[in-house]
């Protein structure tokens, strides 16, 4: 049966995990931390603007053996001022 | 002369660093340079064996280092390659025995003397593995294509670039194309992916690595298995060479021709 529907090959898992397992090596951050993190951040700039917590996403970025922390963080439109508009941060 | 020191570490144990180290250091003897091995495994000495030196030993490195002998005394010449030397690791003692600055100052006098010299680290990455890397110029990471093995090799990836040693370059051993084709094993793509660092040699999983330490004879000293071609390709890049990257696929495939596989 699993031949038909192509096995899951072992080196792809072995792949994916690595990548999420360096990811936290490298950086000392655990996806729990991360989800701190994050939590941390929708609490810091809703303080300033008005934005939609559960849109929020946020992840580790990798440049060659270089992370960068990205967040997305999509802001809640301001009615009749200004139109729908997106915020971006990365840092 | 000057020398250019070489260092290979892994993180992971048994990856192939000594093997490794034995080739590359006969490889270029073989290519007429004069070459020094140096085990940095205190305490767990086994580039003898794999050189098939380990009859001629009187001195080892600590008793260089302590001033018991002076450091020519401690190099035992290789009887096949006229200018093959190594400079065996102590068996017995603690492995405080050698300091970093010990290890850069055995390499400062040994620079002079030779042209490359070819140093074999434990595992890990306390004590032996900075004596180790403190006078390197170049730091090969040697790594096999699994989790754990790839994982260790960017812990000390990370470690080098903190200690300005990098940027190293990668060494994957026993790589098993078959197992790469049937999606069972980290391809070369997959690793350097991975590690994101400058690939340096590739060595195929080769049952000739065990004929070869068994009998004290590295393969580089002829170069007719696939493993020992490339040992002989990783020396020709360190020397500066452009050398292709073996095709081991089309190998495999020849092989199953064959019908051994
Ligand atoms: N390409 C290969 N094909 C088959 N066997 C290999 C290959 N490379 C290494 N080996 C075998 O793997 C074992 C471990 O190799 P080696 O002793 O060189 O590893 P090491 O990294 O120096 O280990 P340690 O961390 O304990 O010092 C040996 O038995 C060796 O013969
Ligand atoms: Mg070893």
């Amino acid at each position: 049966m699993a031949f038909l529907f192509g096995r899951r090959k072992s080196a792809n898992s072995a792949k994916e995990r690595l990548q999420l397992v360096l990811i936290h090596d490298r950086t000392d951050l655990s996806p729990v931390e991360l989800e701190s993190l994050k939590d941390d951040l929708i609490q810091t700039i809703s303080r300033h603007i008005d934005i939609d917590p559960m849109a929020v996403t946020i992840r580790v970025a990798q440049d060659g053996r270089s992370q960068r922390l990205v967040a997305d963080i999509p802001l809640r439109s301001v009615g009749r001022r200004r139109g729908h508009e997106t915020g971006r941060a990365a840092g | 002369m000057v020398a250019k020191v070489v260092t290979i570490v892994s993180g992971k144990g048994g990856v192939g660093k000594t093997t490794t180290a034995a080739n590359i250091a006969v490889a270029l003897a073989s290519r007429g340079l004069k070459v020094t091995c140096v085990d940095g495994d205190i305490g767990l000495r086994n580039l003898d064996v794999v050189l098939g030196l380990e009859n001629r030993i009187v001195y080892d490195l600590v008793d260089v280092t302590e001033g018991r002998c002076r450091l020519r005394q401690a190099m035992i010449r290789d009887k096949r390659l006229p200018e093959l030397y190594l400079i065996p690791a102590a068996q017995t003692r603690d492995k405080t025995a050698v300091s970093p600055s010990d290890m850069v100052r055995l390499c400062d006098e040994l620079r002079q003397e030779v042209d490359w010299i070819i140093i074999d680290s434990p595992a890990g990455i306390e004590r032996g593995f900075k004596n180790a890397i403190a006078a390197a110029d170049r730091v090969l990471v040697m790594t096999n294509p699994e989790v754990s093995a790839v994982r260790d090799a960017d812990r000390v990836i990370g470690l080098l670039d903190a200690e300005e040693k990098g940027p190293a370059a990668l060494i994957i051993n026993r790589l098993d194309p078959a197992m790469v084709k049937r999606g069972d094993m980290l391809s070369v793509a997959d690793v350097i992916d991975l590690l994101a660092i400058e690939l340096i040699g590739i060595i195929p999983e080769d049952e000739n690595v065990i004929v070869a330490t068994n009998k004290g004879q590295p393969l580089a000293l002829d170069g007719k298995s696939k493993a020992g071609l490339a040992f002989q390709n990783i020396a020709r890049r360190l020397m500066g060479e452009q050398v292709p990257f073996m095709d081991l696929d089309s190998q495999n495939l020849f092989q199953r021709l064959l019908g051994r596989k």
